[in-house]
């Protein structure tokens, strides 16, 4: 190995560490004794005892993994149509139109999406009375919107590199598309709908800016506890907090990751984010 | 029979279009494009004691007399206000100064992964996309104990005999810039790394064969045609870096407000819906062009074989 290949290697462990350091150092001072975070006087699992006991913050986690739910299996199926229109149907009248519209959320600044879907709910409560009060339908609603871009780009990616022959087979055998999707297609294409749900799962479970806007009085998610006690400054229960968050994701992540390589091993294409 | 199994397949296929096409349309269109006509109708309004804070913009005066008023003094305010000004400044600014850094530090990562070998290309990319996923709330605030004045960096750098005080890093632009970089980085990545491993590196055997120097090779024929991938992952940071509200919110200081704050502080602050409303008029305005950009970019990579 050359000289160059060094240097550009020890640049990227620079870089990875620069990624990884502070989300680390988060959780090593969850288990420090002080109340201080940045000094370190022994280890300690009260900040995880206290957390349990945080009735708001408890409530506010149910709430939010209710909402990520309902939010993953909505997308999945929007963003999975989508997907489908976009591989299957060719070059469709309105297809750019439609494209532009399934991407500009991905890239759209979240303080725009979160107040003009507020302004849509509230003209619309006006207009018709729906939706009645704002909460866990409006965040859901919010937070498929932008979910489901993501889903379509997973799902996109899996359906284009299928092997579209045992469908035909399927098809000259007398099946219908449907039958033939449900259970040909569907299976084959089931590790990017595990991945794309799971990926929608921890989007919504993160959304702090969108959430805001939409929620109202007595649907606080787990982000908006976690920003309002940040905003008082750092607490060695939000550290235990991220700890178990970033847990929970990473698992998720590497499962969805896994199950996307599997049997794809051949096509070495990553979904274009 | 025959015929009636393939008139059935045709009625199949129309409707699979209908609601393949049909569904992700219609939430869309309800859910993403209508509340830019509601924003839009609401920026024309002024702000009211009421419940929506906001007039309307209709009313019947007198039999058969609609009267229409449309108020133009939002955006007047958005254009004229040196406040407003300097704050959607201060944004490109930063969207700015993170792309470019983010490119800096991305670039060599992105190649550094798609030339490594091919059992290890897997698990880097991995490394790469799991801080992406991880609570971008909780990595922003993973940098508050790190840049405090009594935190982890100014402890390691007195202990260190660097520095005799604590630096000011904490609610500082640098502070922002790190937050962008931090958390915008592995979006430049994933882009730069799709298009470097299509990248026929025969091409630069071939430059070295006629003579060509490395960093020459590497200027003239990997970069023309990364180019792509570049600017996919520049637009991916930079757009919503232009709106970003929580790195300015946390990290920064009163000084360094981007046009994301100020957004918040007039909704949630101010009550004052309409000038919001004009706020994220005059935002989106100015990202449709970065956008159309990416957008005619991703038509083209698609259109390649790959």
């Amino acid at each position: 190995m050359n000289h160059g290949r060094w240097k550009l290697y020890t640049f990227l462990g620079l870089g990875l560490a620069f990624l990884y350091l502070p989300v680390l150092l988060l959780i090593i001072y969850s288990f420090n004794e002080s109340r201080l975070v940045t000094v370190w006087t022994g280890f300690s699992t009260q900040w995880y005892r206290e957390l349990m006991q945080n009735r708001q913050l408890l409530e506010a986690a149910w709430l939010s993994v209710r909402i990520a739910a309902t939010n993953a299996t909505f997308a999945v199926i929007l963003g999975t149509l989508a997907a489908n229109a976009l591989v299957r149907h060719g070059r469709f009248r309105g297809r750019t139109g439609f494209q532009l519209l399934l991407t500009a959320p991905l890239v759209m600044p979240e303080v725009i999406t979160g107040l003009s879907l507020l302004l849509l709910f509230v003209t619309l409560e006006d207009l018709v009375g729906w939706p009645n009060g704002r909460g866990f339908t409006t965040i859901t609603i919010a937070h498929i919107t932008f979910s489901m871009a993501y889903v379509a780009v997973v799902v996109r990616s899996r359906l284009s590199q299928m092997d579209r022959s045992l469908e035909e087979a399927a098809m000259d055998l007398g099946a219908r598309p449907l039958r033939v999707y449900l259970s040909i297609t569907l299976p084959l294409i089931a590790p990017a709908l595990l991945a794309g749900w799971l990926l929608a799962f921890t989007l919504s479970l993160d959304d702090l800016v969108i959430s805001s806007f939409v929620a109202g009085p007595g649907s606080t998610t787990l982000p908006m506890v976690v920003y309002s006690s940040v905003r008082m400054g750092v607490s060695p229960q939000i550290n235990a907090l991220a700890s178990i968050v970033v847990l929970i994701v990473a698992v998720a992540v590497c499962i969805a990751g896994f199950s996307l390589r599997q049997r794809s091993a051949g096509a070495n294409s990553p979904p274009r984010a | 029979m025959h015929k009636l199994l393939a008139k059935l397949r045709l009625r199949d296929r129309h409707l699979a279009r209908l609601v393949n096409i049909g569904a992700p349309y219609l939430w869309l269109g309800l859910f993403f494009l209508l509340p830019f006509a509601i924003v839009l109708h609401i920026s024309l309004a002024e702000t009211a004691l009421a419940q929506p804070p906001y007039t309307s913009l209709w009313e019947w005066v007198d039999d058969g007399i609609l009267q229409i008023r449309l108020n133009l003094q939002n955006f007047s305010t958005v254009f004229h206000d040196e406040l407003y000004l300097a704050a959607f400044l201060n944004s490109l600014g930063v969207a700015l100064v993170g792309t470019v850094l983010c490119l800096l530090i991305g670039y060599p990562m992105a190649y550094a992964i798609a030339t490594a070998p091919e059992r290890w290309r897997v698990v880097l990319l991995m490394l790469i996309i799991l801080p992406f996923w991880t609570s971008f709330l909780i990595r922003v605030y993973a940098w508050i104990s790190i840049l405090k004045p009594n935190g982890l960096l100014n402890h390691l750098l007195m202990g260190l005999g660097v520095i005799d005080a604590p630096l000011t890093l904490l609610h500082t632009q640098t502070a922002i810039y790190i937050g962008v970089v931090y958390s915008y980085l592995p979006f430049m990545i994933l882009p730069l790394y799709a298009n470097l491993t299509r990248l026929d590196f025969s091409l630069l055997e071939a430059a070295a064969d006629l003579g060509c120097r490395p960093f020459k090779a590497f200027l003239k024929v990997t970069l023309p045609l990364s180019l792509p991938g570049l600017v996919a992952g520049s637009m991916l940071v930079f757009i919503p870096v232009v709106g970003e509200f929580v790195i300015p919110d946390l990290l920064g200081g009163p000084d360094n407000l981007m046009i994301g704050n100020m957004l918040w502080t007039e909704f949630f602050g101010n009550k004052d819906w309409p000038l919001a409303a004009a706020l994220t008029l005059s935002l989106l305005g100015l990202l449709v062009a970065p956008f159309v950009l990416m957008q005619r970019l991703e038509r083209r990579i698609e259109g390649e074989p790959s």
